[in-house]
């Protein structure tokens, strides 16, 4: 094909994500360093009081107080997607090595029932742990049932059941990439170390997890990245009274009203993503990323 | 016959299994429980879901037996009849715009010429799966304020159209870089232009693609919550942000119904699309 059909062709992509998409991005950057209008919107002067209100508290008389509460909220988001990211990690290795371990028929089926949830939509499989979790839910009419508790546990709105509905969105974006880099490990490899007198765990951390390593990466980044945005899980697992990011930021834009905090916010968790995407880029071999 | 009655412990444990394959890797103790176990985890509350919205009784937990009443309820709900339209409306005009734009788009990346350009282009187009939804969301809200953009479900569709086309492009390129380029190239060596070889060869060797990307597409754009609540105005609900507003007053049958509705629909859907993308062989 000639650049130039080609050129054509990429055009409207690039066209209609750069508009829709890299502008408001910019945007909103622009935003973030802009005065919030009482009304929704924003307006000059330009400042940095977006991003002083991350650590500070403008007082009644100008000065500014040191206030830790959005630097928390932050930290937990980032607490929150980290032991996400390390128990899909936990949870999907063996489930991908399991799979891989399979024949082809048994494959596809397997890796069609992990695929399937990743597509459903996030609003409902949330949903779902609300109908278990609840104190007239499933787990504590079981248990009040057997006779376990006459009152019932609070299981729902705490950062437990904000992990668990994390974990449950995104464990299926982390067992498909790593399936497709144990699929192509040579099992002579693995044959070679157990004719070498290899233990079954020395075989793993010596064989398998390597190779594995950049598929764990790659699932790691797209599990992180989304959980630390997340909105839905800690909105109706965690009541909306534990704020995580995700949340503050579209607080921003709805009852609290200040846009410009609110794009200060997306800028910054942008900024964090790209910067774990960029030291996967850095770390990795550039051959291993395209896989 | 008295043989086997004295020895039925050595019958039943072949000394083999132990000593002739010692070397079995793809059999790890233990480990199909575990898979199963999780798999349990990930469909059992959806099972749960589903179970619940039979169920005849207002308290939602309480079974008393079989009924389709709620499903009844929802359909004879305007509300959410008017924003399953709309719903429909907006994932129509987004899968057409998103997986034309795609196919243009990976017939570039993967059979064009684009030199430089190629890595930028191939960034670009990943964007919407790399931004976090809530990011995505306020950047589109601030940027339809703007330029005082307020055309309702005009401005869903654009949003819509964006965050589709990473996920109609997908298996496309897949099938694109699976066919391999022998059969165009033999196309070429029969003088037929780029035209006649892309609707003659190419279209049809990748139309299942072309199916599985609109019908990803498709399904993202009617689960779509968060961008849509953000973007969405008074008249211009979609189904998911209107369920929303129904979860958050509580849990009712009506929502564990009109839920399992949309858990089917994007069930079938995802189904079919995955069958038509299926990795295929290279032709030769």
């Amino acid at each position: 094909m000639r650049t130039r059909s080609s050129l054509l062709l990429i055009l409207p992509a690039i066209l209609i994500i750069g508009f829709f998409m890299m502008i408001p991005m910019c945007i909103a950057l622009v935003y973030s360093f802009m005065t919030a209008n009482a009304y929704g919107g924003v307006e000059a002067p330009a400042t940095f009081d977006a991003y002083i209100q991350f650590l500070y508290q403008r007082d009644f008389d100008d000065t500014l107080v040191f206030v830790p509460d959005y630097i928390f909220i932050i930290l937990r988001s980032i607490y929150l997607a980290v032991i996400t990211t390390i128990t899909c990690l936990i949870l999907g290795l063996p489930v991908a090595w399991y799979i891989v371990c399979q024949n082809e028929q048994r494959r596809r089926l397997l890796l069609f029932l992990v695929t399937l949830p990743f597509w459903i939509n996030t609003l409902i499989r949330t949903y779902c742990w609300i109908l278990i979790l609840r104190d007239e839910g499933l787990i504590n009419n079981a248990l009040r049932g057997i006779g376990v508790i006459t009152q019932p546990l609070s299981l729902l709105y705490n950062d437990g059941s904000i992990l668990l509905g994390l974990i449950y969105t995104f464990l299926p974006f982390m067992v498909l990439p790593i399936y497709s880099t144990l699929e192509r490990i040579d099992p002579r490899l693995i044959e070679a170390a157990y004719d070498l007198y290899a233990s079954r765990a020395a075989v793993f951390r010596r064989v398998v997890w390597p190779l594995a390593k950049p598929g764990a990466l790659a699932g790691a980044t797209l599990v992180f990245a989304p959980a630390l945005g997340s909105f839905l899980a800690p909105d109706l697992l965690g009541g909306g009274k534990k704020l995580l990011i995700g949340s503050l930021i579209q607080m921003q834009f709805t009852s609290s009203r200040n846009w410009p905090f609110g794009a200060a916010l997306s800028i910054a968790i942008t900024a964090v993503i790209l910067l774990v995407m960029m030291l996967r880029a850095w770390k990795a071999p550039a051959r291993e990323i395209r896989a | 016959m008295s043989n086997s009655a004295t020895s039925p412990v050595l019958a039943s444990k072949p000394l083999t299994s132990r000593r002739v394959k010692p070397f079995d890797w793809r059999r790890t103790p233990g480990l199909p429980t575990f898979t199963l176990g999780i798999l349990v985890f990930l469909y059992a509350p959806l099972l749960i879901l589903v179970i619940y919205a039979f169920n005849a009784s207002r308290m939602v937990t309480i079974w008393q037996g079989f009924s389709v009443q709620w499903f009844v309820a929802v359909a004879n709900n305007g509300d959410i009849r008017g924003a399953a339209v709309n719903s429909l409306i907006i994932a129509v005009a987004a899968t057409i715009g998103s997986t034309l734009i795609a196919l243009a788009g990976a017939l570039a990346l993967e059979r064009g010429n684009l030199r430089l350009l190629r890595g930028i282009a191939a960034g670009l187009v990943s964007m919407p799966l790399i931004v976090p939804e809530i990011v995505v969301a306020i950047t589109t809200l601030v940027f339809f304020s703007a330029l005082g953009m307020h055309y309702g479900l005009l401005n869903l569709i654009i949003a819509h159209t964006v965050f589709c086309i990473p996920f109609a492009l997908l298996p496309m390129q897949a099938r694109l870089r699976d066919m391999g380029g022998s059969l165009e190239e033999a196309g070429r060596d029969l003088y037929a232009d780029e035209w006649r070889l892309f609707y003659r060869i190419t279209l049809p060797l990748m139309a299942p693609a072309v199916g599985a990307g609109a019908i990803m597409a498709f399904v993202i754009s009617l689960d779509d919550f968060l961008i849509s609540m953000m973007v969405s105005s008074a008249g211009s609900t979609t189904l998911p942000v209107y369920v929303y507003g129904m979860m958050r007053l509580g849990v009712t049958p009506e929502v564990n119904a009109i839920s399992t509705i949309l858990l089917v629909i994007s069930t079938i859907f995802v189904a079919v699309a995955l069958f038509l993308g299926r990795r295929q062989k290279r032709p030769n």
